[in-house]
C-alpha cells in the first residue's frame, strides 16, 4: 500500500492509539521514581527505589535463573529448530504431515494447558521440580516458534546457490557452512530472538515448572505485584522496559544498515 | 556416478552411504531431535493428561488409578457451565475489541510512508516484547482506587469519588485488550501492507466511493491477517487466568482459573484434567473451523 494521505480521523485516531498503548508504560516509569511507599499519590522524586532493587538478593537471584534458562534453553531450541526447518522446507520423508502437526501444538492448545501436562508429566516420572525442569519445558515451547520463523526464511530459498556450490566441487558439508547457513543466518538469528524473548517472558509454564524453590524474574513480578506493590516493581519494570527497548532498537539500526 | 558405482560405495561404509545419498534418511535424521523432542515433553505430557482426567482423586489430593468417568458430569453442574459460558464470552470480546481497536491502527502504518511505518512498527513491538504481568501492573496503578484514573477525572471534575474499577470484569476486559492488541495488529498489518495500492486506485476510479472500496477490496484482502490474528488472540485469552487472578474479583473466573486451581489448591488433579480437555477440545474445534476457512501458516509470522 501506501501512497495517498490518510483521512484526518484516521490521524487523530492513531495518535489517540499510540497514546492508549503508551500512556500506562509513562505511568509506570514515573512512579518508579517517587518517594511514597504505598505507591497511591505522587509525593516526590527519589531514586532510592532502584538502590532498593540493587540489594534485593531475591530478584538478583530471580535474574540469575531467568538468564541461565534463557540462554541454554534458546541455545537448544534453536539448534534442533533450524534442523527440523531445515528437513521441513528442503526434504520429503515419511511422517512429514504429522511432524508439522507437532510444530503448531503450542500455537494451538492454552498456556495453561501445556503447564499443567508438563506437571502432571514430571511429577509422574518422578523429576523433581526446578531450574531443570522449567528449562525443559521452555526448549520445548521454543522449538517450534524458532521452526516456523527458520521456515519462514527458508521459504524464498532458491537451491540453485547450493547447487552451483556444489557444481564448483563443494562437497555438502562445505555448501552447508559456506552457502546454505550465511544465507539462512538472519532467519536463524531472528528465531533465536524471538525464543529469547518468549523464555524471558514466559509465566504460565514456568510457574507450573518451578516448584517451590526456584523463581524467575516474571514470578517475581507476578508475587511482587500481588503482594507488596511498592515502587521498587516500577523500578524494574522501567529497568525492563528500557532494555526492549534499547535491545530493539539497536536490533532495527542494524537491520536497517543491512538494506 | 552410476547406480551400479553408488551401490558398490553401499556396500563398503553401509549407514553414512546411505545417508549421504538417501535423501529420505537425511530429512529424518535432520527431523528427528525435534519430533523426539516435542513427543516426549508435548504429545506424552497431553497424552497423560487426557488419562488423568478419566482417573479419581485419592482422599489426600493424590491419584488413585480407578476409572471415574465423573470428572466429565460434574463439569455439567450450572456454576461450571456458567464459568465456561462467561470465558467464552471473554474469549469473543476480546478477540472482537481487538480486531476494531487495532484494524484502523495497522491500516494507518501499512499506509505511511517507509521510513515513518518502520517508527511506527518499532512502536508496536516494544509493549509487546515488554513482560505481560509488567504490562497488566501499569493498568493496576491506572485502575485501582485512588488511582491515575480517578486522579485525572475527579481533576476533571467529571466524578467525585473513585470509581472503584479494579477487581471488576470491566477491569478485566481492559487488561485482556492492552494485553493482546499488539498480537492483533501484527498480523493485520502483514496482510494489509501486501496489498497493492494500484488495485485501491482501480476500485476508486471505477466510481467506487472509499467505503464501497474498503468492504468490496481491502477488507477481503486482508481476511487472512483477521484470521491469524484472531487465532493469535482468542485460544491465549481463553485460556487466561493470570489477568483474572491479578485485576479481577471474586465473579470473574475463567475456566483457566478453574483449571489452575484445581491443580495446585484444591489439588483434584482429575478433575482439573477433564476441564483442561473441555478447554483443549475448545480451542481444537476453533482452530480446525478456521484453517479451513483459509491458510494457516505464514500470516502467523510477522
Amino acid at each position: 500500500m501506501s501512497e495517498k494521505k490518510p483521512p484526518i480521523w484516521l490521524r487523530i485516531y492513531t495518535i489517540i492509539a499510540y497514546l492508549y498503548i503508551y500512556i500506562p508504560i509513562l505511568i509506570l516509569i514515573i512512579f518508579s521514581f517517587n518517594t511514597m511507599k504505598l505507591n497511591i499519590r505522587w509525593e516526590g522524586f527519589t531514586l532510592s527505589w532502584y538502590s532498593v532493587l540493587f540489594r534485593d538478593q531475591d530478584i538478583i537471584q530471580a535474574t540469575q535463573n531467568t538468564l541461565i534458562i534463557a540462554i541454554i534453553s534458546t541455545l537448544v531450541a534453536t539448534l534442533v529448530g533450524t534442523l527440523a526447518a531445515l528437513a521441513m522446507q528442503r526434504y520429503r520423508f515419511p511422517g512429514y504431515a504429522a511432524s508439522e502437526t507437532l510444530m503448531y501444538i503450542p500455537i494451538v492448545i492454552p498456556e495453561v494447558v501445556m503447564g499443567i501436562s508438563l506437571l502432571v508429566f514430571f511429577v509422574m516420572i518422578h523429576f523433581t521440580l526446578g531450574l531443570v525442569t522449567i528449562t525443559l519445558a521452555h526448549i520445548a515451547f521454543n522449538i517450534p516458534f524458532v521452526t516456523l520463523v527458520v521456515r519462514a526464511r527458508l521459504h524464498g530459498y532458491d537451491n540453485a546457490i547450493d547447487e552451483a556450490a556444489m557444481d564448483l566441487g563443494a562437497n555438502e558439508m562445505k555448501t552447508f557452512w559456506r552457502v546454505t547457513l550465511p544465507t539462512i543466518l538472519p532467519g536463524v538469528l531472528s528465531g533465536a530472538m524471538l525464543a529469547l524473548t518468549l523464555s524471558l517472558d514466559d509465566y504460565v509454564i514456568t510457574y507450573f515448572t518451578a516448584g517451590p524453590g526456584s523463581t524467575t524474574l516474571p514470578l517475581r513480578v507476578f508475587s511482587m505485584v500481588r503482594f507488596m506493590v511498592t515502587p521498587e516493581v516500577n523500578a524494574l519494570s522501567t529497568l525492563w522496559v528500557l532494555t526492549v527497548f534499547v535491545v530493539l532498537l539497536i536490533g532495527q539500526i542494524v537491520q536497517s544498515r543491512n538494506s | 556416478m552410476t547406480t551400479t558405482q553408488a551401490e558398490e560405495n553401499n556396500k563398503r561404509v553401509p549407514l553414512m552411504k546411505t545417508i549421504r545419498e538417501n535423501r529420505v534418511a537425511q530429512g529424518l535424521l535432520l527431523i528427528s531431535p525435534a519430533n523426539i523432542y516435542l513427543f516426549l515433553l508435548m504429545v506424552l505430557p497431553l497424552l497423560l493428561v487426557v488419562v488423568l482426567s478419566f482417573l479419581s482423586r485419592g482422599t489426600y489430593g493424590d491419584v488413585v488409578f480407578k476409572f471415574n468417568p465423573s470428572n466429565y458430569t460434574r463439569l455439567l453442574d450450572p456454576i461450571y457451565g456458567r464459568i465456561l459460558f462467561y470465558s467464552l464470552e471473554v474469549g469473543i470480546e476480546t478477540t472482537v475489541l481487538c480486531i476494531l481497536i487495532g484494524y484502523p491502527l495497522a491500516y494507518y502504518i501499512a499506509r505511511a510512508p517507509a521510513r515513518q511505518r518502520s517508527l511506527l512498527l518499532f512502536l508496536i513491538l516494544v509493549p509487546f516484547w515488554t513482560n505481560f504481568i509488567i504490562r497488566i501492573y501499569a493498568w493496576i496503578m491506572i485502575l485501582r482506587a485512588g488511582g491515575f484514573l480517578d486522579d485525572v477525572l475527579q481533576w476533571a471534575h467529571i466524578t467525585q469519588g473513585s470509581l472503584n474499577l479494579l477487581y471488576t470484569p470491566t477491569a478485566v476486559m481492559i487488561g485482556m485488550i492492552y494485553e493482546f492488541l499488539p498480537f492483533m495488529i501484527l498480523p493485520l498489518y502483514s496482510s494489509l501492507e501486501k496489498i497493492e495500492f494500484s488495485l485501491l486506485e482501480a476500485a476508486a476510479d471505477l466510481g467506487a466511493p472509499p467505503w464501497k472500496v474498503f468492504l468490496r477490496v481491502t477488507l477481503p484482502l486482508s481476511v487472512p491477517g483477521i484470521i491469524a490474528g484472531t487465532i493469535l488472540v482468542f485460544i491465549p485469552a481463553l485460556g487466561m487466568f493470570v489477568i483474572p487472578d491479578l485485576m479481577g474479583g471474586a465473579k470473574t473466573i475463567l475456566i483457566g482459573n478453574v483449571i489452575r486451581n484445581q491443580f495446585l489448591t484444591a489439588r483434584d488433579w482429575p478433575f482439573g484434567a477433564a476441564a483442561s480437555m473441555i478447554l483443549m477440545v475448545l480451542t481444537m474445534v476453533f482452530t480446525l473451523y478456521y484453517t479451513r476457512k483459509a491458510g494457516f501458516g505464514e500470516d502467523l509470522l510477522v
